[in-house]
């Protein structure tokens, strides 16, 4: 005989709009070993875990049923709650009467009913539960960051400031990210690399940062506190222990390549740094614009090297990494508008992506920070188109958040570098941010024209050749218009990098639809996701600007922090467990595991499972022919158990 | 009265528990007549499970995973796969009609594919009708538990 409380939540109306709160408790009441029922205003309060605590103690409960939110929001909460009153903390059980009952429907006669038939289930689980001793395991004090923009620079500096060591992956040759890339930052226009670099260069001086740039995460193992993870050094054929950044190699190389970092406005070489203030300052070479790697011969690099650094044998090499934590930084790419065919990107000279007029602002770019168009003349006037594929049901519905302020910047750039007039074509104007209103407003008083409609099409004029028709409709006055320009700016929908996928592969993170990572919870853990110890920061999360990607990622290294601070950490108990008298030696456990957990013992003639390596997700279990092994907190019997209570209403 | 089937879900914590909590924060609506357990993982799913289910009265399961290649445990979903088809064989041998037992694949961003999901099995529930053929009227009490 168990004495089970169960005490059901109003979560303010959340729950009691659409349940009879006070009947379900009377219901619980009348539920075969429950000694008390009670509902009350909001469980997890303080009041509210009082008085769980107290009946514990006054009714000498030992199983506990709360009725409240989902048991991913609080299940733990209730657990420290019963275990501070003295019971094991696996005896709590959650039933889920907000999330997936209340509300999923307004009809209280349904939801009443539904939420009796979960309580229900939850009685007869609760009766079969049993203690369970948690495990401890050591836990490396190591994080590593993945990504090298501004995200994971931040949250690198972060923990390696507390006296953490970390290490920064990133798969380009320099760290440094779009933010890199950019002239001015909005809305105070402070120069991007006056702000960037002096971190870039922090992270490059920290005693407590292992940069490995031009790397790449191929194998994750482990869990939380105990990650081994497989880095790749992509060959840079340079040895950057000898190389003393001279770099007269990349002078003197007559290969040509595309420049990644002045988004393929112009060429660069062969054996190159992707720009003046990359971090490392020492140069790869890209071996599909080399000379010597297409033809055979050449090696003028290795000629010209005093320090004999150059390496046309370098392979890649791999490395493993012990750490506790991990935080995910990966970033953005701008979407491709090439398919979009009526912007004309690709097909009109005039028609520039964000990122390559971020280029064309900035001194170290291309034309000097010079606005000038391909053929190089100043433009005349310049239409910059926002929501190119965001907002957008037909390709990204998100809002790519930035564009409307970083659309604004360059009108203001372009008002300061060229005489042009500068149109903007949005649908709504967006921008709830410090001191963002205010930018918007100084943009308007600087005689920028802003048309309230989405640019529809880019088209040859007929009347002036090179020249481009804008048309949209504006909204405001209702009249279609068609605004000849000589440069169109597209605002494309940020998503997530090309190879998020594989990341999300690696470390078991969840996408949305766009393959962005999903948070655990999209208020309370928004940097932690569902596989413990590893966190997201950053717009691999969603679109974001720089501050909040900078309070997130130290958010995230303050996460990291949690896990590795300590010296031992506590796993769940809900593991596996073989029941030696009536495991039939089959060894299907041992084949299925994902995790090498279970283990043949020669010696007794039966399987074993290492706990330290049982994750619990109950796969032996059920291949077990024999039903010997038992899948703690989810047996058959308490499964069952549940079931045959749901059915029973 | 119209026929109101009582449906048992059975769905991984990682996906699509998950996303049916999402369901529920996104307040999309869906029929009642589904009531779920929790499980870690769709591997863990016993066929047993969903025999019991249906003797114990259910007019349908369903049952929800990671998608495939996107499991929490890497490889759980695979086995559940197999498994499941194996089971769905013998609920048919046993006379169950196939549209009452259903496997889908739902992550923890598909909140509306889970309300549609629960919405539309319901719908083909109902005009199954009840569940007769493995429904044991003599259901054993409690105390044999």
């Amino acid at each position: 005989m168990s004495r089970i409380g169960v005490f059901v939540c109003h979560c303010g109306l959340n729950i009691a709009k659409t349940i009879r709160v006070s009947e379900l408790a009377q219901f619980a009441s009348t539920l075969p070993d429950v000694v008390v029922a009670k509902d009350y205003k909001f469980m997890c309060s303080t009041p509210g875990q009082e008085m769980i605590a107290s009946d514990i103690k006054e009714h000498k409960l030992d199983r506990i049923i709360v009725a409240a939110c989902s048991p991913l929001m609080h299940e733990q909460t209730f657990r420290k709650v019963i275990e501070n009153a003295g019971l094991n903390k696996y005896l709590v059980t959650i039933v889920n009467i907000r999330e997936q009952v209340s509300w999923v429907t307004h009809d209280v006669e349904e939801g009443t009913s539904k939420a009796k038939a979960l309580l229900n289930g939850a009685v007869y689980r609760a009766r079969l539960l049993a203690p369970l001793t948690s495990r401890f395991i050591d836990v490396s004090p190591d994080v590593m960051v993945i990504g090298g923009g501004i995200a994971g620079i931040q949250a690198a500096l972060e923990l390696a400031n507390t006296g953490k060591k970390v290490y920064l992956v990133e798969k380009n040759s320099t760290i440094g990210g779009h933010m890199a890339q950019f002239d001015k930052t909005f809305p105070t226009l402070d120069c991007s690399a006056c702000i960037l670099t002096p971190k870039m260069d922090a992270v490059l001086q920290h005693k407590n940062i292992t940069m490995m740039t031009y790397c790449e995460v191929t194998e994750v193992k482990g869990y939380v506190g105990n990650f081994d993870i497989t880095v790749k050094q992509k060959a840079r054929y340079v040895d950057h222990d000898k190389c003393n950044a001279c770099l007269a190699c990349t002078e003197k190389c007559p290969g040509k390549g595309v420049s990644e970092w002045d988004e393929g406005l112009v060429k660069r070489k062969a054996i190159y740094i992707p720009f003046p203030q990359a971090v490392p300052q020492k140069p790869v070479i890209d071996r599909d614009a080399c000379t010597f790697f297409i033809k055979g011969k050449c090696r003028l690099c290795e000629k010209v090297c005093e320090q004999k650094a150059i390496d046309f044998e370098q392979q890649d090499t791999f490395s493993t990494v012990k750490v506790g934590a991990v935080i995910v930084a990966t970033g953005y790419d701008l979407m491709n508008t090439k398919p979009l065919v009526q912007y004309g990107y690709g097909k009109y000279p005039g028609v520039y992506s964000a990122l390559e007029v971020e280029r064309l602002f900035n001194s170290a770019g291309p034309t000097s920070g010079k606005v000038t168009l391909r053929d190089g003349k100043e433009p005349q006037a310049i239409a910059i188109l926002h929501c190119i594929g965001s907002r957008d049901k037909n390709n990204y519905e998100h809002c790519s958040r930035v564009c409307c302020m970083y659309s604004l910047k360059f009108a203001h750039l372009f008002k300061e570098k060229t005489s042009a007039d500068v149109y903007q074509f949005y649908i709504d104007m967006r921008a709830p941010g410090k001191g963002y209103e205010e930018f918007y407003n100084r943009i308007i008083e600087e005689d920028v024209k802003f048309i309230r409609g989405k640019g529809a099409r880019v088209a040859e004029s007929a009347d002036e050749p090179g020249r481009m028709i804008v048309e949209a409709e504006d909204t405001i006055t209702g009249k279609f218009i068609k605004l000849p320009v000589d440069m169109v700016v597209l605002s494309p929908a940020m998503i997530p990098r090309s190879d998020s996928k594989d990341i999300a592969r690696l470390f078991n993170l969840s996408t949305d639809k766009y393959g962005f990572f999903m948070e655990r919870h999209p208020k309370l853990a928004p940097l932690s996701t569902m596989s413990e110890g590893i966190f997201i920061a950053g717009v691999c999360q969603s679109p974001k600007d720089i501050p909040d990607t900078v309070a997130q990622a130290n958010g995230a290294a303050a996460e990291a922090l949690t896990i590795v601070v300590k010296d031992k950490m506590e796993l769940e108990a809900t593991t596996a467990m073989v029941n030696p008298a009536s495991c039939c030696a089959c060894q299907n456990c041992i084949r299925v595991c994902p995790y090498g957990a279970p283990f043949f013992n020669e010696q007794k003639g039966v399987s074993e499972i290492n706990e330290a390596l049982c994750k619990g997700c109950g796969l032996c279990a059920s291949v077990c022919p024999a039903s010997a092994i038992i899948a703690r907190h989810f047996t058959n019997d308490q499964v069952l158990a549940e079931i045959e209570g749901l059915m029973e209403f | 009265m119209e026929f109101e089937p009582k449906i048992l879900g059975i769905a991984c914590n990682w996906c699509t528990y998950t996303g049916a909590d999402l369901a529920g924060t996104t307040r999309l609506q869906y029929p009642q007549n589904l009531r779920v357990v929790r499980v870690m993982c769709s591997s863990r799913i016993n066929p047993s499970f969903i025999f019991r289910a249906f003797q114990l009265g259910a007019d349908g399961v369903l049952v929800g995973g990671c998608h495939p290649g996107d499991c929490h445990y890497n490889t759980g979903n695979l086995y559940a796969r197999r498994r499941l088809a194996v089971t769905r064989k013998i609920l048919e041998f046993a006379g169950i009609e196939p549209g009452r037992f259903r496997v889908e694949w739902i992550s923890a961003s598909e909140g509306n594919k889970f309300a549609e999901v629960v919405t539309e099995f319901t719908e083909q529930v109902k005009t199954l009708g009840p569940q007769t053929k493995f429904k044991i009227e003599q259901q054993p009490s409690l105390e044999k538990i």
